[in-house]
């Protein structure tokens, strides 16, 4: 078990069908940070973070949480994905789909209790939500389900939290209010992962970044790697692999 | 003496009432599940799937015992969700796709199995008729009591596992991340809808199971926020259209009692859908009408008000000038007599309107209607 | 139907080669049902022809009650008119915005089924309005019923009403070919360019009751379904442009109709079963066996591209340490393993096939050194 590193991935190839989604990546996140992912469309952001989840199985590579596979740290490992994977007009309300980030906790059987339901409001709690508790999801607007997905994950009292595109579709107030809670997950020690869409905003909310196509392009402190050569380079519509293929379209991901 | 033969008086009705019943319940509560992700008619392909089950049950066992059959239906059924779990997941097929060619494959299968076993094509229909309709007139006890056990088994899995097949049903990948055996529990699910299925089918048929599995469901739905009670009514509403369309069939002539099961849950979808708090249609148009008759008024007085506060001197106004003001569209004089009627307008001798003290601090309070629009809509 | 009953039938009557009129009729309502299962199947609404297929029972109740005559065409056009009420209600009930599309389909076709066989109980029990034979269907009856005009026997009549269909169904797909595939693959793109969707969309679904209605009468309701949806999809599997998927479709469907017919023939079991069985059968024949997109071959080429990205690894490893002053130990055989993290074997069996892939040589003491293919694949390999 490793402390100062978070995540280390070594050598991952994922491909689909013939063409490679992602080549080669070596790339070291350390502890504490918090930490974008950017890249253009296709460029294999969604299926990084999913690699790490063992969503999706790798053609190659290597993936340590914290020293360890992933399969013996899942405990410390917190999802939270785009707000358009589930079907929002499910019925239940939001102090209940913050408890099911509490089920691989409790395993097979086991019912949430007064114990999981006061978890569940300390985190709706930091996220701003707590009036909601009882609200129908499908009554939620965008910024609020964010939260909804972000309190869930805060939960589950994780070290790592990997985030798809938290801030897609969301209202400013909601924004700041989530980049607020992250920050403090970052001052607490954990470290936060989080693929995001809009540069002008990396220097502002993040310390860490990696920027990809395909290929790892270069990771490190925002200071030092978020430059507009890198930039040019990650953007600058290569042609990924094989040299004739075209790029992986976002909706094979 | 059993206090539903007094109710009930006829006895088979009694056992069929019971069974039907018994079968609503149990279908309409795993069929939450099922509509809920969207998989409403996988009810019907897992029916049509079971034939060559019950066909080889029989033919391996020789005995037209209910419970081997309705073992091989189930295997069948089972076998047939997994073609099509397999087929979408690995194929670029959508689900509805895999959906008809196992329902129809397996069904075809089936009658293949059929004709060749029995050699006599009148007996073939025969066999045929009761699976694809039911024959629910002939059920007896024991039938019932293998559709309790079976369909309590059932109902005893939901609620063991429920947080497991409400996260299934919301939120898999999730679930998977955190280290739960989500195809496991799909498995699982599965399987119990399985069972729930075939205990009906020689009740009400292929065809009309699957209405069992969708229609209470969806009735339920619009009734509730909460998966908890959408589960109980659904099972609530099933029990009622299997007991109320087994007794309807029982009292009139002629009327088979599996489309009358179904056609009586089909009302209950209509009227849930019609009518219920908050979802229901009719409700939705009668709040949408109350709304705009506010809307209406509103402008109306925020009219007045204006009109008082430039002519200081007249005061009470024609109606013809107010309907000017709003445009033809709008039925002024209703909505000056809800103002008069709520204190907030009043008309004079000649016949005149002006607001009143009330309607002006209608006006000006904070959230009344002054702040609405002005002029236009 | 089975071929020991045809025959007792037949020896009644003394009609020529009724196998082969047989397998005309099954062919042509095979390839019939399979022009417009393409569209369905890609318009992602197969089960409609399920949902059809039940509730043409109505249709053709309601038509019996007008008319009173059961072998009268009108009950053929109130089937086909039930196809597009089917659609229509189903809509109706999904812009409710309280069902979702797969409950409306599953709600609307079983209460219109339950009305018709309540209706047939109730009012139309004393005449023979077989459920059976709509739902199952009698195609070795086909060659009994015979057309005739003027007192000139012109073949099966059923061969006449499918062979109409058939050329329905040709006739509407070459006529609105681009608006069918732009509708399909683009609607709002269709709705953009100033023809109608909709319009065109009831017009398809009404042919494709009246191709259903039609098939009932051979093969019956369920077993429509399977030739609808069955030989288009196994065709989805192994076609790339929309031109090749109708080709196929038509091929497969025609194939599954012999091979059903002749299994049927030669077993005496259920003709319509058989011809089923045998379209599910070539489904997974290209399931399993398809080029590009077979289980098969997707397994193979997983295996392969491991293999294939190891070596290129290899390679990049070997281009990355070459000049360097550990490129000694860096590129040894031995230590390779420890610095990619792959075991032994997989080491050595990675580097073996990199050699005989010519991207490398090894020397005597150990060291792999690249050659100029192998520089070249690991450069390019790099380029992003």
């Amino acid at each position: 078990m490793r402390d100062d590193v978070a995540i280390e991935i070594n050598d991952l190839t994922v491909a689909y069908r013939e063409q490679p989604v992602l080549w080669d990546v070596d790339l070291t996140v350390p502890a504490g940070v918090l930490m974008a992912i950017v890249g253009p469309n296709g460029a294999g952001k969604t299926t990084l973070i999913k690699s790490v989840l063992g969503l999706l199985k790798p053609a190659a590579g290597r993936i340590l949480v914290h020293g360890r596979p992933y399969r013996e740290q899942r405990r410390l490992v917190a999802y939270v994905p785009q707000r358009g994977t589930v079907d929002w007009d499910f019925p239940t309300n939001v102090l209940d789909v913050v408890q099911m980030g509490r089920y691989g906790a409790l395993g097979w059987v086991r019912r949430t209790g007064r114990r999981e339901r006061e978890q569940a409001l300390a985190a709706l709690e930091q996220v701003d939500m707590v009036d909601y508790a009882d609200r129908q999801i499908s009554q939620l607007s965008g910024g609020q389900q964010q939260r909804v997905f972000l309190a869930r994950a805060l939960v589950q009292d994780a070290r790592v939290y990997l985030m798809d595109e938290p801030f897609q579709g969301v209202d400013a107030k909601t924004e700041r209010a989530i980049v607020t809670v992250l920050q403090s997950l970052r001052e607490a020690g954990n470290t936060v992962v989080v693929v995001h869409h809009a540069l002008q905003t990396v220097p502002e909310y993040f310390d860490w970044v990696t920027l990809l196509n395909v290929r790892l392009i270069t990771a490190g402190p925002v200071a030092e790697v978020f430059t507009g050569e890198n930039l040019r380079v990650t953007y600058g519509g290569r042609v990924p692999f094989h040299g004739s293929m075209p790029p992986v379209s976002q909706e094979q991901l | 003496m059993n206090p539903l033969a007094l109710l009930v008086p006829d006895y088979t009705l009694r056992v069929v009432a019971l069974g039907a019943g018994m079968l609503g319940l149990v279908a309409g509560a795993l069929g939450c599940f099922a509509v809920l992700r969207r998989q409403s008619l996988l009810g019907d392909a897992i029916s049509h799937a079971a034939l060559p089950g019950i066909v080889l049950a029989f033919l391996l066992t020789g005995a037209k015992n209910p419970l081997v059959l309705v073992l091989g239906a189930a295997l069948a059924g089972w076998l047939g969700t997994l073609v099509v779990t397999l087929i979408v997941r690995h194929s670029r097929l959508p689900a509805d796709s895999a959906l008809g060619i196992v329902l129809s494959v397996f069904f075809g299968a089936g009658l293949v199995l059929l004709t060749w076993v029995q050699q006599m094509p009148t007996a073939a229909q025969a066999g045929l008729d009761t699976f694809l309709f039911g024959q629910a007139a002939t059920m007896l006890a024991g039938d019932v009591v293998v559709i309790t056990t079976l369909g309590s088994i059932a109902l005893l899995a939901v609620a063991v596992f429920w947080k497991e097949f409400k996260l299934l049903t919301f939120d898999p990948e999730y679930g998977a991340t955190q280290g739960l055996p989500m195809r496991s529990i799909d498995i699982l699910l599965t399987t119990f809808l399985v069972i729930a299925i075939v205990i009906g089918l020689q009740t009400v048929g292929v065809v009309l199971m699957s209405a069992l599995v969708i229609a209470p469901a969806a009735a339920a739905r619009q009734w509730t926020d909460s998966l908890g009670v959408m589960v109980l009514l659904a099972a609530g509403f099933g029990a009622i259209a299997g007991v109320g369309g087994a007794l309807l069939s029982g009292a009139a002539e002629h009327m088979p009692t599996g489309p009358t099961i179904v056609l009586s849950a089909m009302v209950l979808v209509m009227l849930s859908v019609s009518f219920a708090p908050r979802r229901g249609l009719v409700w939705d148009a009668v709040q949408r009408r109350r709304q705009r008759q506010q809307l209406r008024t509103d402008a109306v007085l925020a009219d007045l008000h204006e009109l008082a506060q430039h002519h200081k001197g007249a005061h009470a106004h024609d109606v013809t000038v107010l309907q000017m003001m709003r445009g033809s569209r709008t039925d002024v004089p209703r909505a000056l007599g809800v103002l008069r009627s709520r204190g907030l307008a009043d008309r004079d001798a000649a016949g005149g309107w002006y607001i009143t003290e009330a309607g002006r601090d209608e006006i000006t309070r904070p959230g009344g209607a002054g702040h609405g629009d002005e002029h236009g809509h | 139907m089975t071929k020991s009953r045809a025959r007792a039938v037949q020896a009644m009557e003394t009609s020529m080669a009724i196998e082969l009129e047989i397998q005309l009729v099954a062919v042509v309502v095979a390839v019939a049902c399979a022009l417009s299962g393409v569209f369905l199947v890609l318009r992602r609404m197969a089960l409609m022809s399920d949902a059809i297929s039940h509730t043409v029972l109505l249709g053709i109740v309601l038509a019996f009650f007008l008319v009173r005559d059961i072998t009268s065409p009108f009950l053929i056009a109130g089937a086909a008119a039930t196809g597009v009420a089917t659609v229509w209600l189903v809509e109706l009930l999904r812009r409710t915005q309280r069902l979702r599309e797969d409950a409306a389909i599953g709600l609307v076709f079983t209460a219109l089924f339950s009305v018709a066989v309540i209706l047939i109980s109730r009012y139309a029990g004393s005449v023979h309005l077989d459920t059976d034979a709509v739902l199952l269907g009698e195609i070795a009856f086909a060659p009994f019923r015979r057309l005739e005009v003027n007192g000139l026997d012109l073949g099966p009549r059923t061969l006449w009403v499918m062979g109409g269909v058939l050329g329905l169904n040709v006739g509407f797909i070459a006529l609105f070919y681009k608006e069918l595939k732009l509708s399909t693959f683009d609607p709002g793109l269709a709705a953009a360019l100033g023809f109608s969707p909709v319009l065109l969309h009831y017009a398809f679904m009404t042919l494709v009751s009246v191709t259903a209605v039609g098939a009932f009468d051979a093969v019956g309701s369920i077993l429509v379904v399977a030739l609808m949806i069955a030989p288009p999809a196994t065709a989805y599997l192994l076609a790339e442009s929309l031109r090749r998927m109708l080709l196929l479709s038509v091929a497969i469907a025609a194939a599954a109709a012999l091979l059903g017919f002749w299994f049927a023939w030669i077993v005496d079991a259920s003709i319509a079963g058989s011809m089923t069985s045998a379209a599910g059968v070539l489904f997974l024949a290209a399931f399993l066996l398809a080029p590009h997109r077979g289980i098969v071959a997707v397994q193979r080429r997983r295996r392969r591209q491991r293999w294939e990205f190891a070596r290129l690894m290899l390679a990049i490893h070997l281009l990355h340490h070459e000049d360097t002053a550990a490129s000694a130990t860096e590129n040894h055989e031995d230590h390779l393993g420890a610095h990619l993290r792959w075991d032994a074997r997989f080491a050595q069996r990675v580097i073996r096939e990199a050699e005989e892939e010519g991207l490398l040589r090894r020397s005597p003491s150990g060291v792999l050194h690249l050659t100029d293919q192998g520089r070249l694949a690991a450069t390019q390999a790099m380029q992003v």
